[in-house]
């Protein structure tokens, strides 16, 4: 038996934050997923919440790093990358030495190839779980997490997770708070460097920005001219669905109850 | 005997020589009646304008071409559109492609058509070696249309461990797919309903780097598979262009679904059983929603009034215990009944609810707009004419307060019967 502990330790969360990029002007920012997440680790009780990030260090990256220095954070551990490094490496040997009981990342970065894969090698490096788009931390208690998922159509999801995992945040999660100017000002950078992989693959590849999609043309592919011109003019039909005349309230509430159990949307 | 038609040169001839003294009677005996329309040797359609139509009642001769009357016996008619598709089937493939699909709702959504579309794209490349679609799904399911949307072996795995929120089991499971038949290509929608989860994991287990949100692929001969893809990064903002990789995470409308052939969705089993994983992660089910806090335009069931409701509390209660979101048209909204973001339609929102009620909505062609992108809808509503019931899969006609409370009744009495049996 283990003697009662007195005084709880504090759950040490890390936050993975990168350096966003602004929608409209392509600005340097805090990413909106990863201030969410910080959002996440401020919001737990008890909570020894750290700030992390790899990458390259220059003016734009800085003022956006800032910006979650001043959710109320007296310092951020930078791993010092260089541009189009692969960071994998240097987070996994961090992550796999500071041993954090919670890790939260945002679902995918706003720059580079942004395939949000990143969390998913983690987890497997580490031999973590790993949950995927959270809306919010319920409780921990004992080293079990009680997490609330996202799910499409604004429904949530119940899970439960033995701690150490990796947790991704969804859009559902609480909006980031607004970063205060004078704590983001004061709060310093622990430089660290960390083991350097290149990533050959990406070099590789062609990237251009992001040119509109081509819109679906609707096809009608009918055989005969007549069909073409019902396509062409015709209103939006369902088409022989079942009508019910002349019954009782009781027998239209009947089909219609069925026809909900079917598409299952009564909980 | 066996199954094949026989053809009779001779007769066929008769058939189609409308001189021939005999040429009523032998199309009776090809059951055709006085054939409007055949095929001719060549494999032309060959009509006959004298067969079509009617004398209607004046002596007159009629045509009614709204496709509710045929010549008498039209032949292939008859069949539903989708057995006249030519099938294909094949049977010893040079490789296979897995598909994913998301199957939410228990059947294929659009994304999963595009991405099955796609698969076909890839598997049917070289028409000297071509490869087989596979999908595999999980849980129970309700899609009859695998054929239509060009599966050709469908691996369903329908255990209680892979059903619900159970990655981990999954993973698994698709990693005894890889080992037994190690498909070329795996291809998962890129969708927050599962597949981008999934086909992550699974890019991760396999060790290959994924291509992620591909939205388009063209044949390349000198990339590693043979195909070149361009997908979205950095949220959306940038153009990739690199070889497609084995796992590849599409996003919708990535390739045209397939519309012009069946396939033979043969059954498919896995050559041995799912191992018990222990998950680490628990599913504790669905967590119930404020229905009236989800957005209109993504909530998955509407219930909408209209002008034929009369009695708003019912209404308003009826919704509460169906627990759906509420919606309205219109007049509803500008009779001051309900707000005005609940307005759906043209002017008001879009929704794309798998199931939509209307109650009491007549069905301008605004409001019909707007639920375009429904799966079902049910209509309650008095007049039997209204273009909502034309639109509607499931119509009753009658008084909307009745029928409301008794739904409500019934709804009541399943769930206390629920109670009393738990």
């Amino acid at each position: 038996m283990q003697p009662e502990v007195t005084t709880m330790p504090a759950l040490e969360v890390t936050v993975l934050v990168s350096v966003g990029r602004h929608p409209l002007t392509g600005r340097a920012r805090r990413a909106d997923q990863d201030a969410r997440g910080v959002e996440l680790a401020r919001s737990l009780t008890d909570a020894e919440v750290r700030l992390l990030h790899a990458g390259e260090r220059d003016v734009s990256s800085d003022a956006a790093l800032r910006g979650y220095l001043g959710m109320g954070f007296t310092e951020l551990s930078l791993l010092e990358q260089p541009e189009g490094a692969d960071v994998l490496p240097a987070l996994a040997e961090i992550l796999d030495e500071t041993s954090p009981q919670l890790v939260i990342t945002g679902e995918r970065a706003e720059r580079g190839e942004g395939s949000g894969l990143l969390p998913y090698l983690l987890a497997e490096r580490l031999g973590w779980p790993l949950v995927s788009g959270l809306a919010a931390v319920e409780s921990v208690e004992d080293g079990v997490a009680t997490l609330l998922q996202a799910l499409p159509r604004g429904q949530r999801r119940r899970l439960k997770v033995r701690l150490p995992a990796i947790v991704t945040v969804d859009n559902a999660a609480p909006t980031p708070r607004q970063s205060a100017y004078g704590p983001a000002r004061r709060g310093t950078f622990e430089t660290t460097a960390g083991p350097v992989s290149d990533d050959e693959e990406w070099a590789a590849w062609q990237v251009q920005p992001a040119r509109q999609r081509p819109k679906r043309l609707k096809i009608v592919k009918a055989a005969s001219a007549r069909d073409r011109f019902k396509a062409a003019a015709a209103k939006a039909e369902g088409g022989g669905g079942q009508v019910l005349t002349d019954v009782t309230p009781e027998q239209g509430a009947e089909a219609i109850l069925t026809l909900l159990r079917e598409e299952d949307v009564l909980r | 005997m066996s199954d094949l038609p026989r053809r009779d040169p001779r007769q066929e001839w008769i058939a189609r020589n409308r001189l021939h003294p005999r040429h009523a009677e032998v199309l009776l005996a090809a059951g055709q009646g006085a054939a409007s329309e055949w095929q001719g040797p060549n494999g032309l359609v060959r009509r006959n304008p004298h067969a079509i139509g009617f004398v209607g009642p004046n002596g007159v001769k009629r045509i009614d071409r709204s496709g509710t009357q045929q010549g008498a016996g039209g032949g292939g008619a008859t069949t539903p559109a989708a057995e006249r598709k030519p099938l294909v089937e094949i049977e010893a493939p040079a490789f296979l492609v897995a598909v994913v699909p998301d199957m939410a709702g228990g059947r294929l959504s659009g994304h999963d058509r595009d991405l099955l579309g796609l698969a076909r794209q890839l598997a049917d490349a070289d028409p000297v070696a071509r490869g087989a679609v596979v999908a595999v799904i999980f849980g129970p399911h309700k899609e009859t249309s695998f054929a239509e949307a060009g599966v050709d072996r469908l691996l369903h795995l329908d255990s209680p461990d892979v059903a619900g929120y159970a990655p981990e089991a999954r993973l698994g499971a698709l990693t005894l797919v890889e080992e037994a038949w190690a498909p070329r290509h795996w291809l998962l929608p890129d969708s927050k309903l599962g597949g981008g989860e999934l086909g992550r994991r699974l890019a991760v287990r396999l060790g290959e780097r994924p291509a992620t949100s591909v939205w388009q692929v063209a044949a390349d001969t000198e990339a590693v598979m043979g195909w070149q893809c361009t997908a979205r990064g950095a949220a959306g903002s940038l153009d990739i262009r690199r070889p497609l990789s084995r796992v590849a995470l599409a996003l919708a409308e990535c390739a045209e679904p397939v519309s012009e052939t069946r396939h033979a969705a043969a059954e498919l089993a896995l050559p041995q059983p799912l191992p018990s994983t222990l998950s680490r992660i628990q599913d504790l089910g669905q967590v119930s929603v404020d229905p009236s806090g989800v957005a209109l335009s993504e909530a998955e069931f509407i219930l909408s009034a209209g002008n034929g409701v009369k009695d708003w509390p019912g209404f308003h209660h009826a919704a509460e215990v169906l627990g759906a979101t509420e919606g309205a048209s219109r007049v509803a909204v500008d009779d001051g009944f309900m707000a005005r973001d609940r307005q759906v339609g043209a002017t008001g929102t879009w929704v794309t609810a798998r199931v939509y009620v209307a109650v009491g909505i007549s069905g301008a062609i605004q409001h019909l707009q707007g639920i375009q992108t429904c799966d079902k809808v049910v209509a309650i509503n008095m007049d039997p004419g209204c273009d909502m019931i034309k639109r509607a899969d499931l119509a009753v006609i009658g008084d909307a307060t009745q029928i409301l409370e008794a739904l409500v009744t019934l709804v009541a009495q399943a769930r206390e019967e629920k109670r009393d049996a738990a």
